[in-house]
């Protein structure tokens, strides 16, 4: 099928044959991550056009046990205004349309989250189904998904259980991620791989392709509490997936990129790792996210250098 | 900052040049005019000034001289005088030299970068990540062989001086990987940069110069062909080393003919890049990116014959041609181009014309939507499908962006396709599956093989072709070897004392009449495993040792020849898969018959009680043979990269032995034992003056288990003979013992398909004392003629 559609990936039924051919070469993956960075140079104006964008796509993060609604209500503050205003004019970008895509944040804190960001365009996200680990019992993790729902997140980040994908088992994996879809209702699922703990770049990929088959809206990378989270060649992998996928069933599916994505330098590659295999449809908050929690102020520093040509300091920019 | 506005709703790359003005200042200090650098001086000499031009936009950048033939003898004569104090000053004295170039290179890498970009047209991306960190590393690398070069190479020394000619589509790689071994063995050096691409050659000459190369070391002579020719010519030059054209190679080889020079050619190539159904796709597609799309396709070694497993042809073709339209053309010095220009408007036409002609030939030429600047010589990434093997795009080697794809079947047929070219540089085979890439990395005839992976280099791994693509390996020890030959040469006077075989080889007045009472005996040729008749029917007379009966043995003529490389040819794939124990059964059993008939043979030698010895020196040599048959390993190299090299000792395959006249048994056994023992197989060309042990040792090999056509022995005069054998195509090795007017010609006739010729002229075995216990370095030398490495690199990873 070569279907083009821009409507939601409703998924489709488990193909196994498909799952069992996908094979990623690490070290080849390594040397086109490294290549990209090598090949592909964003300098100047562009940039910090780039960076403009790098911040639209950003999730901006908190999930910490120590969050509290003060801390969560700082956060949306930064996320309905996250760079200066005058430098934003400076750089030619109304401040009013310039925002973060969305808020990730714990299920307690997502009343918290709703009430800062009435008005805005800002999408509130929750981590759910018994994040990080998907251990809790699985009745449980789908009453999560709705509750959270129910709580005003428009979008829920799901995690995987990782032991569906050590032991190959596509089919439990599927049934799993399908019955969060259901769950999510109107709400956007955002499969969290845990890649980190998936053993090797093809375990990614195939889980990568089992997750949108059951109905992911987005695949993502990390949870941010493994070992080693997003990193490029493993974002490599999925985004071939997500390549492939919308080739073989038509749609277009997401990708996050989370974890350990702190610098400016970080979120280009990414973007360019998004650009050169996805295409510039996917440089788009409906289709690449950046999850991250201090990529912004780094962001900022790098902007302000751009108008007034001197380097910047931290404490220039309002925290998040 | 609309621009910025731009970007920011369309994230697009803006342009992200590299500035050219300190590349631009140092052409400036030379006030944009080299000349040669030769005994530590910089001279004008005698030649042209001609413009170096960057292809990019056309601009001038410098002018420099075509060196002329007095020009390159004043270098010869430098690095002749620097030979002595550069070869005595020793390992760790040079290893401070190389590895004092090795930090200049480094310091100075981004002037080297953007002057290689600017000379030659590839990105900066290529000279900056490529390139120069590769040149550097060559010379830290072999700043530790040089180190080790007491150690390491016990008994050999350096060649002399060594004359090299470098191509101009990795300029200052090239020059590294030539200059670095050289140095490091002792060797001085007179190296001529391709006329397209001088300028980091003479900035190396500064930096060289800087850091206190002594003088006559290092020279630099820039040029054209004529100038490479006047190098290759001078009798000062004791080694060639040359990277080029399959053709211009073959100048190379017939212009040093019988000089005695040392040569190695690394040549053209028409690189197989196969892509089994269980690969990565989407790593394959990377690879044949970087396979030829690498410097615009202008690379020896360049992927450009796509050879996908029917079942996923139309995946992965879809897949590629998405990938050509996200590469970037455009000029080499932007940051964020995949491709620069083609060198040279000549070039540039000669693309143009092998597309044309695919065009009129039915071939579909598809090239993607990506921008290319029309100024400049660029050129868009191309790919030809619907390509027969017959066609030229299929066969010649294009040297640009574009990419040929053939379908196959089974691995088997994977193989013969890729087989199927004069030449054997590399090959890049794709797929998931273990065993099936490691069965099919040792089939394919190329040095270098990458196992899911394509274009990878270090200077701990040797480079070098098969067949038309040249010999000699550069990089790594084998590397080394090129420039380094044995220490101890024999004295000439002791040789001729030690020679057997007293007769003068005259025509003898009268045949001996034959004995009544004896039965006569008619020796054959022996040719696939079968006695025969020679095919003319002659035969010759030759005169027996110390006055002995006249012989009559058969004169066997160029049929002959070819009926035996023939044999040959059939039998040396099974012999050379088969297994080192197993080719060591034989050839001790070889041992085991020959002693048992040791009587017969030492009256057959004559010379009283020395027969009988050289028998036991020829028993003793199968011993030796067969005990390395097993033994002689290749290597693991360590790289900087998480991979395993395999540098795998291959047989070469139709090895030719002319012997020569001394040592008439143990001369013709040693060589045989040693060339079968590495899986080669045979063809034998008995002593012209005593060939009777030869064609009795047909009886010992016929009652050994020899396979048919592993070994082939033929008898004559030699001139009548060996020149079908020399220039035979489907013959890959000649080892001359005679080291005469004939050698000589055969070297000549090697050029037709650049088989690898070894004339021992100066005695460097010493066949009856082989295995006699003082003689390892002499066994290695010989084990290292019978084979040739090819590296095998296989990444890994998870």
């Amino acid at each position: 099928m070569t279907a083009d559609s821009t409507d939601r990936n409703p998924g489709q039924a488990l193909d196994l044959g498909w799952v069992r051919r996908i094979r990623a070469n690490r070290s080849a993956a390594e040397r086109r991550a490294l290549a990209l960075a090598g090949r592909r140079s964003v300098k100047r104006d562009a940039q910090a056009g780039w960076l403009l964008r790098a911040v639209t796509l950003t999730d901006l993060t908190t999930l910490a046990g120590d969050d509290t609604p003060g801390r969560v209500r700082r956060l949306c503050g930064k996320a309905r205004r996250p760079a200066r205003a005058d430098l934003l004019r400076a750089l030619g970008v109304d401040p009013g349309e310039f925002a973060v895509a969305a808020v990730c944040v714990y299920h307690e804190m997502v009343p918290v989250a709703v009430r800062a960001l009435e008005g805005s365009e800002v999408q509130v996200a929750a981590v759910s189904t018994g994040f990080p680990a998907a251990l809790s019992p699985s009745g449980t993790r789908v009453a999560e998904v709705r509750e959270t729902v129910a709580a005003g997140a428009g979008e829920v980040d799901v995690v995987v259980t990782r032991g569906t994908v050590l032991r190959g088992d596509w089919e439990r994996l599927y049934d799993q991620v399908a019955r969060y879809r259901e769950a999510c209702g109107k709400a956007h699922m955002k499969v969290i791989l845990g890649v980190g703990e998936l053993g090797t770049l093809s375990n990614a990929g195939k889980a990568a392709a089992v997750a949108m088959m059951a109905g992911a809206d987005f695949v993502k990378t990390s949870t941010g509490k493994e070992a080693v989270n997003a990193t490029l060649p493993v974002g490599l992998v999925l985004a071939r997936a997500v390549r492939e996928y919308h080739r073989r069933a038509g749609f277009r599916v997401g990708l996050k990129a989370a974890g350990g994505i702190s610098t400016a330098k970080d979120a280009l590659a990414w973007m360019v790792l998004v650009k050169e295999e996805l295409g510039d449809a996917w440089l788009d908050p409906a289709l690449f996210r950046i999850g991250a929690s201090s990529l912004l102020a780094d962001i900022e520093r790098q902007l302000e250098h751009h108008v007034t040509g001197r380097y910047s300091a931290f404490h220039r920019h309002a925290l998040g | 900052m609309s621009q910025v506005r731009d970007a920011f709703l369309k994230p697009e790359y803006g342009p992200a040049p590299e500035s050219d003005r300190l590349a631009m200042e140092w052409l400036d200090d030379g006030r944009r005019k080299f000349g040669h650098y030769a005994n530590g001086e910089w001279f004008d000499g005698d030649g042209d000034l001609r413009d170096t031009l960057c292809p990019a936009d056309g601009r001038r950048l410098a002018r420099f001289r075509f060196g002329a033939e007095a020009d390159m003898d004043r270098a010869v004569r430098a690095a002749t005088a620097a030979l002595a104090p550069w070869r005595e000053a020793g390992s760790h004295a040079r290893a401070r030299h190389l590895y004092a170039i090795a930090r200049r290179l480094h310091k100075r890498s981004r002037l080297f970068a953007v002057l290689e970009s600017l000379d030659n047209g590839k990105t900066l991306r290529e000279s900056r990540d490529l390139d120069v960190p590769l040149a550097i590393r060559h010379f830290y690398h072999h700043a530790g062989w040089a180190q080790l070069a007491d150690s390491e190479f016990p008994g050999y020394e350096a060649v002399g001086v060594a004359g090299q000619i470098i191509p101009w589509n990795f300029p200052l790689l090239m020059l590294a990987w030539k200059v670095a071994p050289a140095l490091a063995a002792g060797c001085t050096v007179v190296l001529k940069p391709a006329e397209y691409t001088p300028l980091t050659a003479l900035l190396f000459a500064e930096v060289a110069h800087e850091a206190g190369l002594p003088p006559g070391v290092l020279n630099i002579v820039t040029g054209d062909g004529a100038a490479g020719a006047a190098l290759v010519r001078h009798p000062g030059v004791h080694k060639v080393a040359f990277t080029g054209s399959t053709e211009v190679g073959r100048e190379i080889r017939v212009a040093t003919a019988g000089s005695g020079k040392g040569l190695s050619l690394e040549l053209g190539g028409k690189s197989p890049f196969v892509v089994f159904e269980n690969a990565d796709l989407d790593a394959a597609v990377e690879g044949v990116v970087d396979g030829i799309w690498l410097n615009q396709g202008q690379v020896c070694c360049a992927g450009s014959r796509l050879l996908v497993q029917e079942g996923v042809e139309e995946d992965f073709l879809h897949r590629l041609r998405s990938r050509m339209e996200t590469l970037r053309v455009g000029h080499p010095l932007d940051k964020a181009m995949d491709m620069g220009a083609v060198v040279d408007r000549v070039q540039f036409d000669r693309i143009q014309g092998y597309l044309e002609q695919g065009q009129a030939d039915g071939v579909e030429v598809w090239r993607p939507s990506c921008p290319v600047p029309e100024e400049g010589l660029f050129l868009p990434p191309t790919l030809c499908t619907g390509v027969q093997p017959s066609s030229p795009l299929a066969t010649e080697e294009i040297f640009g962006p574009v990419i040929v794809s053939l379908t196959f079947r089974t691995p088997a047929e994977a193989v013969a396709l890729a087989n199927d070219t004069r030449y054997g540089l590399a090959a890049s085979v794709w797929s998931e599956d273990v065993n099936l890439a490691l069965d099919v990395a040792p089939a394919i005839k190329a040095g270098t093989v990458w196992i899911n992976c394509t274009n990878m280099f270090d200077a701990a791994a040797g480079f070098g072709g098969y067949r038309e693509s040249g010999f000699g390996r550069e990089g790594g020890r084998e590397g080394m070897w090129e420039y380094l030959k044995p220490a101890t040469r024999r004295d000439s006077a002791i040789r001729a004392e030690e020679d057997g075989v007293e007769t003068d080889g005259s025509r003898p007045n009268s045949v001996e009449r034959v004995d009544s009472q004896a039965v006569d005996r008619t020796r054959k040729l022996w040719i696939g495993g079968r006695q025969r008749r020679p095919d003319g029917d002659y035969s010759l007379t030759v005169a027996g040792p110390g006055g002995s009966p006249t012989v009559e043995v058969p004169r066997g003529n160029r049929k002959d020849a070819r009926n035996a490389a023939e044999a040959a040819a059939k039998a040396r794939q099974a012999w050379a898969a088969s297994s080192g124990h197993l080719r060591a059964q034989i050839l001790y059993f070889l041992g085991e018959n020959l002693a048992a008939r040791a009587g017969e043979f030492a009256r057959a030698l004559g010379r009283g009680n020395g027969g009988a010895i050289e028998v036991d020196a020829a028993v003793r040599a199968f011993f030796t043979f067969a005990a390395w048959a097993d033994k002689f390993d290749g290597r693991v190299h360590s790289t900087p990269f998480r991979n395993v090299v395999l540098a795998m000792n291959e047989p070469v395959g139709t090895v030719v032995i002319r012997c020569g006249n001394r040592a008439s048994l143990a001369g013709v056994v040693g060589p045989m034992a040693a060339a079968m023992a590495q899986g080669n197989a045979v063809v034998l060309l008995a002593p012209g003056r005593w060939p009777v042990p030869a064609l009795d040792l047909v009886q010992v090999l016929e009652t050994s288990d020899v396979p048919p056509g592993v070994a082939n022995v033929l008898s004559g005069v030699h001139e009548e003979v060996f020149p079908a054998l020399a220039s035979h195509d489907d013959v890959d090795q000649l080892w001359d013992f005679a080291g005469d007017a004939l050698s000589e010609e055969a070297e000549r006739l090697s050029a037709g398909n650049l088989k690898r010729v070894w004339v021992d002229r100066e005695g460097a075995v010493d066949w009856r004392a082989l295995g006699a216990g003082k003689d390892a370095l002499d066994c290695e030398f010989v084990l290292r003629q019978a084979t040739r490495v090819k590296n095998i690199w296989v990444p890994y990873g998870a």
